[in-house]
């Protein structure tokens, strides 16, 4: 008889996505529901979701009651409640904890708590059968900058982390300086292709030869006194730049940015002996990163894996919640409903 | 009575923040402006670990995405970044009422964006402004008699 499969319900709401989704086996995405990207609000009258608890308190049920439906379960087929509590705001993430607690209790089922960057890295597993460990893990978002070394996915140790502007703000931050719109990535990438990454040299922090850390506020202070003059005593010459000046600084910057990221994740990968490179996060839907991350695993000796979130599940969302909730259920890793909303990670 | 201070590196501006974290006793709300790069989230890193937050784990890093990040030392910090923040409404709804307390220090980059937010509460102003390419002047308004920088 084949085995009924564990179906796990997710919630996230550790930012501005309230999202919900339901995984079978921690493998099959059997629903997917991120308030932003639906109509929810002409279904339920539930809102766009902004940086605020009320939209969150507003999109979760009709978020979850979505999921569920899209996923055709109730609530005795489902196995368990995750929820990422930590790390994000506090009043957002305490929105889905108690929406998971509740639930948790009304139906008996048990509750997992998730830490979102962990699960962010999941994101990148998801499609994986027979992963090569152990990994090292880059989890690049307009809020983290991380490394981790990945043992299996519920061992994982901090290796580096931003120790200023994470990457994602970087990149928002000098669309910003260019007048680019927002979001800053995607517009950087799209007017870099017309542009030189070679000229202008933008500084690269390495913060010393072992330091797995980042800094990116520098950068994001060279690209502002190279387009307001260096004694910031001018204005913003941006308006008066050609589209290729403006492409080329583009390029340059994101050329440094890539340039350090690579080169961490690199240093990370030898000291851990990694065999897989794991990517994930907002940042990861830049594929100039991603093909400079694949050339330095194909040149690596032994040659390393790359494994990249699906586009979807770059940015925040609940099927990497329920799907590394998978691996604790069944290593018996549950909350209890103490649980609480936690700000750092 | 305003106070006027230049900083030659984002080390000195550490270094100014620690000084003023070290003298803080609690319930301080400090209102950060100043353009990009002008050594706002720097100020902060050196205010927490004079406050006792940095170190022991904790990283103090831009919150522009996060909205609010928290740090806890001999106080709790609680550094809020407005830069992302459309409203007002949007500043009280992140939690800036329960984030004030006698036991807290709560730091805000870009408060021009929720200047009304702050009305009818002792805040020490704080002005960055770039002055050469590592050089920051920096003016602070409101900061107590207590505090000796």
């Amino acid at each position: 008889m084949e085995k009924a499969p564990i179906n796990i319900l997710g919630i996230e709401t550790s930012c501005d996505e309230t999202a919900a989704a339901v995984v079978a086996d921690g493998k099959t995405v059997k629903s997917s529901v991120i308030a932003s990207q639906t109509k929810l609000h002409e279904k339920y009258g539930g809102v766009v979701p902004e940086i605020a608890s009320r939209a969150h308190i507003e999109n979760i049920y009709p978020v979850i009651a979505e999921a569920m439906a899209q996923a055709d379960v109730t609530e005795k087929s489902v196995h368990a409640i995750a929820v990422a509590n930590q790390p994000g705001l506090t009043v957002a993430l305490m929105v889905g904890v108690t929406a998971a607690k509740t639930l948790s209790f009304a139906w008996g089922k048990p509750l997992i708590a998730i830490n979102h960057l962990h699960a962010h890295l999941q994101s990148a597993m998801l499609a994986e059968e027979g992963l090569q460990l152990p990994a090292v893990a880059l989890i690049v978002s307009g809020g983290h900058t991380c490394l981790y070394d990945c043992e299996s996915p519920l061992e994982l140790k901090l290796l580096g982390r931003c120790l200023d502007d994470a990457a994602g703000e970087a990149f928002d931050k000098v669309a910003a300086i260019l007048k680019l719109p927002y979001p800053g990535g995607p517009a950087i990438e799209e007017i870099a292709k017309d542009g030189n990454p070679g000229a202008v040299d933008f500084p690269r922090s390495m913060l010393g030869p072992d330091s797995l850390d980042f800094s990116f506020s520098g950068i994001k202070t060279a690209v502002l006194y190279h387009c307001r003059g260096q004694d910031m005593k001018g204005q913003n010459r941006v308006d008066s730049m050609s589209k290729q000046k403006i492409a080329d600084i583009a390029a340059s910057f994101q050329a440094a940015m890539i340039d350090v990221l690579v080169r961490k994740t690199q240093r990370a990968a030898q000291k851990v002996a990694a065999k897989t490179i794991l990517l994930g996060g907002g940042v990861a839907a830049n594929t100039v990163l991603r093909s400079a991350l694949q050339q330095m695993c194909k040149s690596s000796v032994p040659t390393r894996k790359l494994l990249v979130a699906p586009k979807e599940y770059c940015t925040d969302n609940a099927v990497m919640v329920a799907s590394l909730a998978c691996h604790k259920y069944k290593a018996g890793l549950f909350a209890d409903l103490t649980l609480e909303p936690k700000a750092t990670g | 009575m305003g106070l006027d201070i230049r900083t030659n590196s984002a080390a000195e501006t550490i270094e100014l923040g620690r000084r003023i974290g070290e003298q803080l006793r609690g319930g301080e709300v400090i209102a950060l402006v100043g353009e990009l790069g002008s050594g706002k989230t720097h100020l902060i890193k050196g205010i927490a670990a004079g406050v006792g937050a940095e170190g022991g784990g904790e990283v103090v890093n831009s919150p522009t995405f996060v909205i609010v990040n928290e740090y806890s030392g001999r106080l709790e910090v609680y550094h809020i970044d407005a830069y992302r923040l459309e409203s007002v409404e949007q500043f009280e709804q992140i939690g800036f009422d329960d984030y004030c307390h006698p036991g807290s220090v709560v730091v805000i980059e870009w408060a021009d964006k929720v200047e009304p937010a702050l009305k009818g509460i002792d805040v020490i102003r704080v002005e960055l402004q770039h002055a050469g390419r590592t050089v920051r002047s920096i003016h602070f308004e409101g900061l107590g008699e207590y505090i000796q920088v």
